[in-house]
C-alpha cells in the first residue's frame, strides 16, 4: 500500500514539475531561448497567492486570479525589456541575461518580503480521502493538481494543433523569417508564448506551495531547475515530452527518495536523466535533426 | 499610376553597393520578369520590397502608399506575398496548415475567443478551414492536405509555397526563381499555373527567373539587372538581344 502512497505521490509532483516545464519547453521551442528565470516566476505566483490570502484575506481562488494575471503580466514584461532587445545576440548572451533575470527576481523577493520563511495555506481545503480503511490517504491538493496538469495538457495541445494563434505559433518556431512574410506578427506570438508559459508558472508555483508549504525567495529555483530537467528529459520543444518527463521526473524522484535514499533522491533524479541522454540524446519525444549535406 | 513604384533604389552592405539606383514601375495585373546574372541582387530586391532589408536609399510605394520602413508582416498585410529561391514551407507543418499560416490577415479573433472557444470562433476556425481547402484544390494538392509539407515531392513543395502566399491574399506577387530545379515538363505546368494564378486571383506578378524558356514565354516586360544596377528594360523579345544583356548573361 505504501508503494501506492508513493506512486500518487510522485504523479502529483511530476504534475507540478510538467506544468513548470510546459513554459520551459514552450519559449524554447518558439524563442529558441533557456529562460531560467522561469523557476522564480514560480516563486512570484506563489507570494502573490500568499498576500492576496492572508494579508488582504481574499478567497483562494481570487488569489490564484491575481498570481495567474501577475505572473502573466511579469513575463511579458521580462520578455519585452530582456530578452527581446537580445533577438539577434548570441544564444549565449541570452542564457546570461536569463540567469541575471533570475537572480533579479530572487533579491527583489527577498527585499519586498524578507528572508524569513512563509507558511503557505494550502488553496484546496478539506479533509483526505482515506481509502482501504485508511491504509491509504490522499489530500484533496493531490487530486486537484493532478485534475489541473491533465486539464492544461489537453487544452495546450488543442490550442496548439488547432487554433490560428498555434498555427502561428508553430510557423514561427519552424522559421521566423518565413512566418513573418506570411503576415504573423512575430513579437506578439512570442508574447503570447511567455504570457501563456508565466500563467502556468503561476499555477504552478500556488500548487507546488499547496502542497510543500514554505515560501521563500529562492522556493522556484530547484522545481525550476528539475521542471527544465523534466523539459528535456522528455524533448525539449515538445509540449507531450513535458508531460512524460514532469510525471517520470516526479515518480522517480519520490520512489528514489523512499525505497534508496532522501538524501540521494535528487542526485539519482540527475544520474537517471544523464543515462536517458546518453542513450536517447533528443530526449524521449524528441525529434531528431539530421544535418542535410 | 503604377501599381508598384520603385524609385532610385539602393542598399549597401558596409563598402558593398549591392543595388543602385533602380528604378522600376509595375501596372496592375502585369506579369513583369526580373532578370540577371546571379550575383546581381535580384533577390536582395525582393527582400527590400518585402521589409526583410532595410533601403539606405530611394523609394517603394504600393498604390501610392511607402513601403520603406515597415516590417515584413506590416507589408504582408499592405498586399505583397512572396516565395522563396530556397524553399521555406513550415516543413513540419501539414499542408492544410501551411495555407493556414497565410490566412493569418483575412480572420481575426480575439485571444479570448479562442481560449474560450466561442461559436463566432468555431465559425471562423471552419471559414478558414474552407478557404485554404478551396486554395488547395486550385493547386491539384487537395488529396495531400494532411501530409506534412517536408513529404511533397519538390514541385509539389514549389507550388505549395505559390498557394501559402495567395492565402494572404496579395495584390502584388513575388516569385523568386519559381522554376529552380524543374525539368522542362514541370516548368511547363508551373507556366501555366503563373497564368491560372494571375486571371483567376487577379493578382500583378513580378518574378526572379533564370528559366529563358519561362521568361520569354510568359513574362509581358523585364527589368535586366547586372552589378545592382539596371542594365536594360523592355518586351522580352528585344530585351534578350540586347547585345549588352547577352553578353552580361554569356560574357564576352
Amino acid at each position: 500500500m505504501s508503494f501506492l502512497n508513493h506512486l500518487i505521490n510522485g504523479v502529483s509532483l511530476g504534475s507540478i514539475y510538467a506544468i513548470i516545464a510546459l513554459g520551459y519547453t514552450m519559449v524554447y521551442g518558439i524563442a529558441k531561448m533557456l529562460n531560467f528565470a522561469h523557476g522564480d516566476v514560480i516563486m512570484v505566483g506563489a507570494y502573490m497567492c500568499f498576500c492576496a490570502t492572508t494579508y488582504l484575506g481574499w478567497p483562494s481562488i481570487a488569489g490564484v486570479a491575481l498570481a495567474v494575471l501577475v505572473c502573466t503580466m511579469l513575463g511579458v514584461v521580462i520578455e519585452r525589456l530582456a530578452y527581446k532587445p537580445l533577438r539577434m545576440a548570441p544564444s549565449l548572451a541570452v542564457l546570461i541575461t536569463a540567469i541575471g533575470v533570475s537572480y533579479f527576481l530572487q533579491n527583489a523577493a527577498l527585499l519586498i518580503w524578507g528572508s524569513s520563511t512563509k507558511s503557505f495555506t494550502s488553496v484546496v481545503g478539506g479533509q483526505p480521502i482515506q481509502l482501504f480503511g485508511g491504509q491509504l490517504s490522499i489530500a484533496p491538493v493531490t487530486i486537484v493538481t493532478v485534475l489541473t496538469c491533465i486539464v492544461i495538457m489537453v487544452v495546450l495541445t488543442l490550442f496548439t494543433s488547432k487554433s490560428k494563434a498555434g498555427t502561428a505559433m508553430r510557423a514561427v518556431s519552424e522559421d521566423k523569417g518565413a512566418a513573418q512574410l506570411m503576415g504573423i506578427n512575430v513579437n506578439t506570438t512570442i508574447s503570447l508564448t511567455f504570457a501563456i508559459g508565466s500563467g502556468l508558472a503561476a499555477i504552478a508555483g500556488v500548487l507546488l506551495c499547496s502542497a510543500y508549504p514554505t515560501l521563500m525567495p529562492t522556493t522556484g529555483s530547484m522545481p525550476g531547475i528539475k521542471a527544465f530537467t523534466a523539459a528535456v528529459f522528455g524533448g525539449i520543444g515538445s509540449i507531450p515530452g513535458a508531460f512524460i518527463g514532469g510525471i517520470l521526473l516526479g515518480v522517480i524522484e519520490i520512489f528514489a527518495g523512499a525505497y534508496i535514499s532522501t538524501q540521494l533522491s535528487n542526485a539519482i533524479v540527475f544520474a537517471v536523466l544523464i543515462i536517458v541522454l546518453l542513450v536517447k540524446p533528443d530526449g524521449l519525444l524528441g525529434k531528431r535533426v539530421s544535418e542535410k549535406v | 499610376m503604377a501599381m508598384l513604384e520603385v524609385t532610385s533604389l539602393g542598399i549597401s552592405f558596409g563598402g558593398l553597393r549591392a543595388v543602385d539606383e533602380l528604378s522600376m514601375k509595375i501596372e496592375k495585373g502585369g506579369l513583369v520578369g526580373l532578370i540577371g546574372p546571379n550575383g546581381a541582387g535580384k533577390t536582395t530586391v525582393f527582400n527590400m520590397l518585402t521589409g526583410v532589408y532595410r533601403p539606405t536609399d530611394g523609394g517603394i510605394r504600393l498604390d501610392g502608399q511607402n513601403l520603406i520602413g515597415k516590417k515584413p508582416n506590416e507589408i504582408c498585410k499592405m498586399g505583397v506575398a512572396r516565395t522563396f529561391q530556397n524553399i521555406r514551407l513550415f516543413s513540419n507543418l501539414s499542408v492544410l496548415d501551411n495555407v493556414k499560416t497565410g490566412l493569418h490577415n483575412e480572420i481575426t479573433y480575439s485571444l479570448m475567443e479562442s481560449l474560450l472557444h466561442l461559436g463566432s470562433y468555431r465559425k471562423k476556425e471552419r471559414a478558414m478551414d474552407e478557404k485554404a481547402m478551396e486554395l488547395l484544390e486550385v493547386f491539384g494538392l487537395e488529396s495531400v492536405s494532411d501530409y506534412k509539407a517536408a513529404n511533397l515531392p519538390y514541385g509539389k513543395q514549389r507550388k505549395l509555397e505559390i498557394a501559402r502566399a495567395l492565402a494572404t491574399d496579395p495584390k502584388l506577387l513575388l516569385l523568386d526563381e519559381p522554376a529552380a530545379g524543374m525539368n522542362p515538363n514541370e516548368t511547363g505546368e508551373l507556366m501555366e499555373t503563373i497564368e491560372l494564378v494571375r486571371k483567376k486571383f487577379g493578382v500583378t506578378v513580378l518574378l526572379i527567373e533564370h528559366d529563358m524558356k519561362l521568361v520569354s514565354g510568359i513574362c509581358e516586360y523585364l527589368y535586366v539587372l547586372n552589378f545592382g544596377r539596371l542594365l536594360a528594360e523592355g518586351i522580352p523579345g528585344e530585351v534578350l538581344k540586347n547585345p549588352e544583356v547577352v553578353t552580361a548573361y554569356l560574357g564576352e
